[in-house]
């Protein structure tokens, strides 16, 4: 009973963490491209970012309008009616952050108002034998998330058709996603697994090298051509058009390539907390790893 | 540059692509739900809740708490103006706005629109939203409701609004337009040093 108070509580704190304060990785590189930025109105859309991220922070408000559908990543230790916990938690954080009512039916678009309903809020389970259990929340909005493309390309296309569908599909958004965006790519696995490596993805901090070589080189490649293109915050134009490309890889099948892309605006939130067995609660904006 | 609303077409003819503007007035904000809804009305030949003439539509679904019965706004930035594409043409000549707040710019028609009827677009940051409620000095009430929080047309009091973009202006030269271009050069240069042509 205790354990699911203490869950509700920190689904509160973890979503207003989130949605009121960047993480500092993010709020790093968004300092260094208005620094490096030349065009004038590149220049003002970053100082404007910038200027209002202060603002959120300082006052404890939402820093975008669109706080997004809250998209939780829970791992390690079981904690029994965890979910009820959580989705108590949206609802209590949607009217004291408060939080917009985004949860809608589909095909109705009724809004129940509390961000609650059939499947939301999303939790992706990994349960696991550490000593403690870790929830992350990003709230996605909809700008950057309606972006989001998979292509199931044959095999023999390789790293150049993951380099040329990354690209189309960053141009083709344009200044949709609220550039300077952070582009997650999921590569391999099933369709389905591509779209979550590619979501996973964007929990690394910007300023954490991938481990691996190859994909470290491919996220290099990538972000220099990407902010080659001029699309520049907003689409208005200017060189910053990305703050890095995070990407995720899993074995596939022999016959398959599945490339995913999800965008994260600018607003790239997130939070993360750790609740140990004595009800001891460590949170992180930026990720324990 | 600080315009008043609402707006006359002189007011909006003297913008040119690249102006840097605040706002003073009243705006009314409206996305895919007000859209939809706004057009079924002016189809079936019944009025408005609100007279739109020389107004200016904000593409924003704002967070608002009610507080002692009155709204108040938490957050209030742009939301994708691309959506309202497919309506925004024939929302602009019924009801004879002067100016679109969104962010991400608008296609071709909606450019052809606000040549022939006097319209600019303002591009107001992304995300922008503590920003954008500090210039709301009062909500002056809300129609529409039923559509929920995010999707209702809320009638908002702004002093120094912005600062925008003008993106779009009334004489056809769209930021988008001249970045697409950029863009599209840019990324043949950067596909032949990826290897990725031919």
């Amino acid at each position: 009973m205790r354990t699911t108070k203490l869950v509700e509580d920190v689904t509160v704190d973890l979503l207003r963490m989130a949605v009121t304060s960047l993480p500092e990785d993010v709020l790093t590189a968004l300092r260094l491209a208005e620094k490096e930025e030349t065009s004038e109105i590149a220049r003002i859309q970053l100082r404007t970012i910038l200027a209002n991220v202060e603002m959120a922070d300082r006052r404890t408000l939402p820093m975008c309008q669109d706080t997004g559908l809250p998209v939780f990543f829970v791992s390690g230790r079981r904690i029994p009616h965890l979910e009820e916990a959580v989705r108590r938690g949206v609802a209590r954080a949607t009217s004291e952050i408060p939080l917009r009512p985004n949860a809608v039916q589909p095909l109705t678009r009724a809004n129940p108002g509390d961000n609650l309903g059939k499947g939301m809020p999303h939790i992706h389970f990994h349960p696991s034998d550490e000593d403690f259990t870790e929830i992350t929340v990003m709230p996605k909005g909809a700008g950057s998330e309606n972006m989001s493309a998979l292509s199931m390309l044959n095999p023999s296309q390789g790293a150049k058709g993951i380099k040329a569908f990354v690209l189309d599909t960053v141009v083709a958004a344009g200044g949709k996603p609220c550039p300077p965006t952070i582009v997650g790519v999921g590569i391999g696995g099933t369709a389905d697994e591509a779209m979550l490596l590619a979501k996973k993805s964007l929990l690394r901090r910007l300023d954490v090298p991938n481990p691996d070589p190859d994909l470290r080189r491919l996220e290099e490649e990538l972000k220099d051509a990407l902010n080659s293109t001029g699309i520049g915050p907003m689409g208005l134009g200017g060189q910053t058009t990305v703050l890095g490309v995070l990407t995720e890889d899993a074995f596939t099948h022999t016959a398959s390539l599945p490339v995913a892309i999800c965008l994260q605006c600018w607003a790239s939130r997130r939070a993360s907390a750790r609740i140990f067995k004595d009800g001891h609660v460590e949170y992180s904006k930026e990720g324990f790893c | 540059m600080k315009l008043r609303s609402p707006l006359s077409e002189k007011d909006v003819r003297q913008l040119k692509s690249g102006d840097t503007v605040t706002l003073d007035g009243l705006i009314f904000s409206g996305r895919d739900e007000v859209h939809i809804r706004a057009l079924e009305y002016a189809r079936e030949g019944r009025k408005l809740p609100c007279d739109l003439r020389g107004g200016v539509i904000f593409h924003c679904g704002p967070i608002m708490k009610k507080v002692n019965g009155h709204w108040n706004v938490v957050a209030a930035g742009p939301t994708t103006s691309s959506r309202m594409n497919a309506m925004e043409p024939e929302f602009i000549e019924r009801f004879g706005v002067r100016a679109i707040i969104g962010k991400g710019g608008m296609s071709q028609p909606t450019v052809d629109a606000m040549v022939k009827f006097g319209c600019v677009y303002l591009a107001f940051t992304g995300g922008a939203a503590v920003l954008g409620a500090e210039g709301i000095v009062e909500v002056k009430g809300v129609e529409w409701l039923d559509l929920g929080m995010p999707e209702a047309m809320w009638e908002l009091a702004v002093k120094g609004f912005g600062p925008m973009t003008v993106a779009i202006d009334a004489h056809g030269n769209s930021l988008y337009k001249e970045v697409d271009a950029k863009v599209t050069k840019n990324v043949a240069v950067a596909k032949k040093k990826l290897g990725l042509l031919g």
